[in-house]
């Protein structure tokens, strides 16, 4: 069944909380995002940053506190979890352990008064599409984490909700299992033309997944962006932090060339790109181990290092390197040994500059 | 290859003191007791015994009598037990409150209670006269010295136990798996009917065969706010007479095991049921 729904808007959604001592907390501070039919959308952060908080406030398994959700132009926050009518699939899966997998997939058929022949044919369906097939009598403790993973999915998609809600679904997998899935829930979100909101905490799932990705921080959204915006242009140090760029060095700004600009780090001139937040000479500028490559001694915007430990990974090998603005994380392909000098260059695009952290 | 001798691991011994105590404090005394049964102090075969209490009419019908107190006690218990857990299953003050305040009861023992609702509910106690002054009930509120002084103290004293027995099993239970089924459609009654309810069958049982058990061998309140020589005259009233007032051990004896008989039939029973119920994990998957 295709959904009619063109899109759901969060309008500053927030939710707070009043601890044992009284105070008032805020888990998500006012978070707006409009989601089209059709978009997978991924909700990433570290725990605690309310990305879980926001995913039951639609859900409507907890109260907002503010804010409002609309399907279209109809408001839904009010209504309680069983009159939303979207699919949600839980970090520890919640299926039935009393109830066959059939029994667990047809669970939200039964409830809406569908027939038992009907909801039966229907269940399968879903089942089939979650390639699950054969295991229709078992109980779910008689299933691998796999298959329990692919029978809460398609409990969730089969009562054909507008919206299907994911809760770190993977996360207690192992890796070549969770790669495989991503690859299907991808492919199942293409066949069902509904929109997907998917919670994680891991940047490699939300990149491979999602058509726009909502990076989050204490309850506050940080950017907004496709995956490849996200990678490579985080809007903030937060952001760049979380996509991969372990080193942030200290600064002073000297000026403009061209659309970079040139910083000094400790006597040491480096170009970079201007991003976000200058209200100073003092800067913070960031860069991927993975981005750093050797380059001849005495090149420009190269920078010498002293190699003090090394991390052989096969492919590449992680290094610590000790420069003349601090020790920094560095990822190189090649040989290289602890006590090296060598000289290491990041092009002025991948090094990003930030008004200095507050 | 040199066969090497059996090796009997000595920890196995660490079972012996358990063991002993089993058989000194439980066992013996059963097997001493079925024995007794079956010599009777005057004469007449092995079963004289049991042909005398079902024959009797001061003692068979003590099993009806007994049944009739304990059943609607164990139903009661349990029954008033699930709604109550079901409301206070998230930890919070009223949890903490609800359960500290019926630890005491079982803490007092079946005397004490028995002897303070002697005061509270006697015909000038004040539960009667409070009604009476607030013109609920006209006429006088007979609630202790019969049937239903015996089955609110069964109450007073069972329900705590039932209820703390029902708390945990509520509260082991998953509950993502009610939000699960909230997301699925189910509104609060179908989420309790459909997931708590069959998760918790199992541990209901159990609670329900250790009330009855607990209400079956009911003496004290029996005596003290019952009728203890008719409508409350349970079976170890019947059983207390043969071994205190007529030094029949033997008859006592038959009583007793009869008692344990009646007993592990309504638990058999129960138990049996309870293969037709879902047991396994309640919890909803890894993690």
């Amino acid at each position: 069944m295709k959904h009619t729904f063109e899109q759901l808007r969060l309008d500053s959604v927030s939710r707070s909380f009043t601890n044992a001592e009284g105070q008032q907390l805020a888990a998500l501070k006012g978070l707006d995002l409009n989601i089209q039919r059709g978009e997978f959308i991924a909700l990433l952060g570290p725990s605690g940053c309310g990305k879980s908080t926001a995913l039951n406030c639609i859900a409507g398994l907890q109260p907002l506190t503010g804010g409002g959700i609309w399907l279209d132009d109809k408001r839904i926050d009010v209504l309680p979890p069983e009159k939303r009518g979207f699919g949600m699939v839980f970090q520890n899966y919640a299926l039935f352990p009393h109830m066959s997998v059939l029994d667990n997939v047809g669970f939200g058929l039964k409830m809406r008064g569908v027939s038992k022949a009907e909801a039966t044919k229907r269940a399968k369906a879903a089942l089939q599409l979650v390639q699950l097939i054969g295991h229709d009598a078992k109980l779910p403790g008689q299933l691998s984490g796999g298959q329990q993973q692919r029978v809460a999915i398609a409990r969730a998609i089969v009562i054909e909700p507008p919206l299907v809600l994911m809760d770190e679904p993977l996360s207690n997998l192992d890796t070549k299992l969770r790669i495989e899935m991503r690859a299907e829930i991808r492919r199942i979100h293409g066949k069902l033309e509904r929109a997907t909101i998917y919670v994680t905490h891991d940047q490699d799932e939300a990149l491979s997944m999602a058509d726009r990705i909502v990076v989050m921080k204490e309850g506050v959204v940080q950017q907004v962006a496709s995956p490849k915006e996200v990678y490579s242009r985080p809007k903030n140090l937060h952001v760049a932090r979380f996509m991969g760029f372990r080193n942030v060095v200290q600064a002073t700004l000297e000026g403009t060339q061209g659309d970079c600009v040139a910083v000094n780090a400790n006597g040491v001139r480096l170009l970079g790109t201007p991003m976000e937040g200058f209200d100073s000479k003092r800067v913070a500028v960031a860069l991927r181990p993975e981005d750093m490559e050797r380059v001849a001694p005495g090149t420009e915007n190269a920078f010498d290092a002293h190699v003090e430990v090394v991390e052989y990974g096969g492919r590449d090998s992680l290094i610590i390197i000790d420069t003349a603005f601090g020790k920094l994380w560095a990822r190189i392909a090649g040989e290289c040994s602890e006590g090296e000098r060598i000289t290491l260059r990041v092009a002025p695009s991948k090094t990003l500059v930030y008004g200095e952290e507050k | 290859m040199i066969a090497l001798p059996a090796q009997r691991d000595p920890k196995g011994w660490l079972v012996a003191p358990a063991l002993i105590f089993i058989l000194a404090l439980f066992i013996y005394p059963f097997a001493y007791g079925l024995m007794l049964s079956f010599n009777p102090m005057n004469g007449g075969g092995m079963w004289a015994n049991y042909v005398t209490f079902f024959t009797d009419s001061s003692m068979w019908p003590t099993i009806i009598v007994t049944l009739k107190l304990a059943v609607p006690a164990t139903i009661i218990n349990v029954g008033v037990s699930v709604p109550v857990a079901f409301a206070l299953r998230r930890t919070s003050p009223w949890q903490k409150f609800a359960t500290t305040l019926l630890v005491v009861p079982v803490t007092l023992g079946t005397v004490l209670i028995a002897d303070g609702m002697l005061t509270y509910f006697s015909p000038n106690g004040w539960f009667p006269q409070a009604l009476q002054a607030l013109h609920l009930y006209g006429d006088e509120v007979r609630l202790t010295h019969n049937y239903w002084g015996v089955l609110i103290s069964l109450i007073v004293s069972g329900f705590p136990f039932a209820f703390l027995l029902t708390l945990s099993y509520v509260t082991g239970i998953d509950p993502t798996l009610a939000r699960a089924a909230a997301t699925l459609g189910a509104n609060p009654w179908q989420q309790f009917r459909q997931i708590y309810l069959p998760l918790l069958l199992p541990g209901l049982t159990m609670t329900a065969c250790l009330s009855f058990v607990q209400a079956f061998s009911v003496f004290p309140s029996a005596v003290l706010l019952g009728a203890p020589a008719g409508p409350t005259r349970v079976i170890s009233i019947a059983a207390s007479e043969a071994a205190f007032e007529n030094y029949d051990y033997a008859l006592a004896s038959t009583i007793a095991i009869v008692m344990g008989f009646v007993q592990l039939l309504v638990v058999g029973g129960m138990l049996g049921a309870r293969r037709f119920f879902y047991t396994g994990p309640v919890t909803g998957g890894k993690g």
